[in-house]
């Protein structure tokens, strides 16, 4: 579906062209360009991709299309031009009779893009009625039929839940709904998936791409995961720093990459068949071979024996002070509580990497969180190193010389620090209260230390998290979670929030630390493609119970039950 | 370690030579920069601190000297403010009551400030029966007209100027504590909480070194803004004749005593008291405004 510009007849305009597009923003330091230059064409029931790495300027250029850009952000040069339409300079409000009818937008978080207090059902009927697709008599049906198209279940019902009462999924269903209930003719999807499970993913993509076709329309898709915009887009766009280094058919651009960033981009996203040292930049990857991992060492007891693993929570909450004060009221005790974890049993060997896998609701947060001892398990038993830990309450743990042998790398790197605190004072905190390390110059030296083993400058230690880069703040993390060098690591999407080519750093590291300093890893994540790369052996959870474990070729490789072959089937992959 | 010391591209273009991007005073010059509303309150603040610190020694007559040859004088250039009914100068009665209702406030406000930020922090951050009982206190509290409760707390322990700070303070104490227990109630779970639990801190040296320095910012701004609150509480209550008594110059006092004088003519021994006393409630309230744009990290770019 590629178009160069010699073809474009006068029959062949594309609906939407944008052409040397400058976007700046106003800040203290001065004008900063977000978007510099940038021309893209999306011809009539295209899908175009708009791929790169945070601060790329992929968002803002969509932005500058529906004209939201913020106070401090304006159109210094270029245009774009939507159908005819000059959207530059085209008064507020036919830009405004534009969005919606014409072009809309699905944003990252379904959740926030719907008002909490109405109902779903109400909220598609208010777009119907402003853009006066429906009358006030026929609204309700329309709206409903605009459910059934989304493929929510039960459309009848769903038209009186309030968000909340819907998950992640179907949220964005009816984000999507709304999207194109008044029918327009270009749909920007702006990271429409990010913090979905895989599924669910493939489930939102797959309807996304066939209501658009289905429709002539054209769909911009906005993500920084490659492997997704070359399984549902036609064109790919590659962004780099506010300007747009490549521009190619989907299947050429994975097959001949030609710019040096989107090979590097390429070359860090995980996929099939490749090792976590592939991942690195050509020439830094030659500079070192993997130290080889030793083995697990299996003859050995366990490092952690987990068995038979429970933890229930009061089904609601709220009433729990209520039902107290009261007197629990009488009745089947199961319909009380929620199995969070329902009876788990296994093991983690010395110097092992294990993958805990499942979508979200499954469970295995919980699971690492009790193994972590944040949390005090219902039954069961934790063994750590012959110990049983599982039975030391979860706020006395704290305190006792065994905390520092199992320690946590956090999901997001910007929560887990302190806003208030430097970076040598967040990995400091350890080595004072269980280190034993006294003496200021004792504490720093170590803390450079660290911050060599992690890749971290030492001068960047004084700085406050957010001075720092999303990759910095994770070695930060990292720094953290080793500076007492425990025995078992417990790694919480530790590469969630990073961009692909900083994951591959990332891990990278995760895996020569394990190497050198000989630490076990539970790897709690919702990526197989990274688990693959990093994990001896899989563990997959499903509503608080282990449907699969094993090592990780054969789990991955020739799946046993159909869940774990359903969460293998929806990874999106680059047709290599 | 070769591959650990590998950084990415964007690290090693990081090392920015300002190391400290923003500091506190460059941010607040800015803030103030953009906001000349807040700049003015400063400026207020300003004035009136120096009225209260040397007050006595820089007002151009002493306060409580009567001269009955110059009683109730209209503002001239001997006397800005003119005199009132025993010939006292206003204006120097103006600035040395300064003193005593900042005095009255910022006792007041570090009294509650205390309380309220300790007791909240601690249900916010343990919530259970720590919860329940500080939550209880505070609605017992809104639950009287709280200028009544204050003349009532007054009344019933004694007319004096401690227990002014007293009454005020505990008028306060429910929006102190429900501040501090909502922010530390969001940041009871954070990550940094967590991680800080696992580098062997225990929950009270949590809620000390983690929790509290977050908390403290939305503090000191909910402080400026009652600030205000209490000097005009410490004012209402000597008005109806509790607390501060005549002769001490206090604005309350001297407006009460200015009032009668109004319908015969005399508007300027009710008026200029009064004045100070808006333009003290003022200031501090838009200085709670600025401060919040000072202490909002998000505004930090």
């Amino acid at each position: 579906m590629s178009k160069t510009a010699e073809s474009m007849t006068a029959e062949a305009i594309p609906l939407l062209a944008v052409r040397d597009l400058t976007v700046a923003f106003a800040t203290r330091r001065g004008t900063v360009r977000a978007v510099e230059r940038v021309s893209i064409s999306v011809g009539k029931g295209e899908t175009l991709a708009i791929v790169g790495e945070s601060g790329s300027g992929k968002s803002v250029t969509s932005y500058a299309v529906m004209r939201i850009l913020d106070r401090a952000g304006r159109v210094a040069e270029g245009s774009v031009t939507f159908s005819g339409v000059d959207v530059r300079n085209a008064p507020e409000r036919a830009v405004r009779d534009l969005r919606g009818r014409e072009m809309s937008m699905i944003f990252q978080n379904p959740r926030a893009a719907l008002n909490p207090i109405r109902k779903v059902g109400r909220q598609i009927e208010d777009v119907l009625l402003q853009h006066v697709q429906a009358v006030p008599s026929d609204a309700k049906a329309k709206a409903i039929e605009a459910l059934r198209q989304v493929r929510i279940a039960r459309p009848e019902e769903r038209y009186h839940a309030y968000p909340f009462e819907l998950s992640g999924g179907m949220c964005q269903r009816v984000v999507i709904a709304l999207a194109l209930a008044c029918q327009p003719q270009l749909l920007i999807a702006d990271e429409p998936t990010t913090g979905l499970d895989v599924t669910t993913q493939k489930a939102v993509m797959d309807l996304v791409v066939e209501l658009t076709r289905a429709r002539g329309m054209s769909t911009i898709l906005i993500t920084h995961d490659l492997g997704l915009a070359a399984a549902y887009c036609d064109r790919v766009v590659v962004m780099e720093k506010g300007k747009v280094v490549e521009t190619a058919p989907a299947k050429q651009i994975f097959k001949a990459p030609e710019h040096p960033y989107t090979k590097k981009l390429m070359r860090a996203t995980p996929r099939l068949g490749v090792t976590l040292r592939d991942l690195l930049p050509t020439d830094v990857a030659a500079t070192g071979a993997a130290p080889a991992p030793p083995a697990p060492d299996a003859a050995r007891e366990p490092l952690l024996e987990v068995v038979n693993l429970i933890k229930e929570y009061p089904r609601q909450a709220a009433s729990g002070g209520m039902s107290k004060l009261f007197g629990r009221r009488a009745g089947n005790p199961d319909d009380a509580t929620f199995r969070a974890v329902g009876g788990i049993s296994f093991a983690i060997a010395r110097g092992e990497s294990v993958g805990l896998v499942g979508e979200s609701g499954c469970g295995k947060s919980t699971t690492s969180t009790m193994v972590m001892r944040l949390i005090d398990k219902t039954d069961g038993l934790i063994r750590f190193d012959g110990i049983d830990i599982g039975d030391i309450p979860a706020n006395k743990f704290a305190t006792l010389p065994l905390r520092k042998r199992i320690q946590m790398v956090f999901q997001d790197p910007t929560d887990s620090l302190n806003p208030r605190f430097t970076a040598a004072r967040a990995i400091a905190d350890p080595l004072m209260r269980l280190g034993g390390l006294a003496g200021r110059d004792a504490v720093r030296a170590r803390c450079e230390e660290l911050a060599r083993k992690v890749g971290l400058p030492t001068e960047l230690l004084d700085r406050f998290p957010h001075q720092l880069s999303g990759g910095q703040k994770a070695r930060v993390g990292i720094a953290r979670a080793i500076a007492l060098s425990p025995e078992l690591v417990i790694l919480d999407e530790p590469t969630a929030a990073l961009d692909v080519s900083v994951q591959a750093v990332v891990l990278n590291l995760l895996q020569d630390l394990k190497a050198s300093l000989g630490m076990s890893y539970l790897f709690v994540s919702h990526d197989l493609n990274v688990v693959r790369l990093l994990c001896d052996r899989v563990i997959v959870m499903q509503s608080g119970k282990i449907v699969e474990q094993g090592p990780t070729e054969r789990v991955l490789g020739a799946p046993q039950t159909g869940y774990t072959r359903a969460l293998i089937a929806a990874i999106p992959h680059p047709p290599i | 370690m070769s591959g650990a010391m590998r950084m990415e591209p964007g690290a090693v273009a990081a090392p920015a030579p300002p190391a400290k991007q923003t500091s506190l005073l460059s941010h607040a010059r800015h803030v103030i920069g953009e906001n000349p509303v807040t700049g003015l309150a400063f400026g207020l603040f300003v004035l009136l601190a120096l009225c209260a610190l040397l007050g006595p020694a820089i007002a151009p007559y002493d306060p409580l000297a009567s001269d009955v040859a110059a009683k109730l004088q209209a503002p001239s250039l001997h006397h800005w403010f003119g005199t009132d009914e025993y010939g006292r100068d206003i204006l120097s009665r103006v600035m040395v009551a300064a003193r005593l209702d900042l005095g009255i406030a910022i006792f007041s406000v570090a009294l509650v400030f205390a309380l309220g930020g300790v007791s909240g922090v601690a249900a916010g951050f343990f919530g259970g029966w720590t919860d329940l009982i500080v939550g209880r206190i505070a609605d017992t509290i809104m639950a009287f007209p709280l200028f009544v409760l204050a003349m009532g707390i007054v009344a019933a322990l004694g007319n004096t100027v401690t227990n002014i700070v007293i009454a005020t303070a505990i008028i306060n104490f429910p929006l102190y504590a429900r501040v501090a227990r909502a922010e530390a109630n969001v940041r009871r779970d954070a990550g940094f909480v967590q991680a800080a639990r696992l580098s062997g801190n225990g929950e009270l040296r949590i809620v000390l070194t983690q929790v509290l320095p977050n908390v403290m910012p939305i503090m000191v701004v909910q402080m400026s803004l009652t600030m205000g609150y209490a000097i005009l509480n410490a004012a209402g209550l000597s008005f109806i004749g509790l607390g501060v008594r005549p002769p001490t110059p206090e604005w309350g006092i001297m407006v009460a005593e200015g009032a009668g004088n109004i319908i015969s003519g005399e508007w300027w021994i009710a008026l200029f008291p009064g004045a100070a006393l808006m333009l003290a409630v003022f200031c501090f309230n838009l200085l709670g405004d600025g401060l919040r744009d000072i202490v909002d990290p998000q505004r930090r770019t």
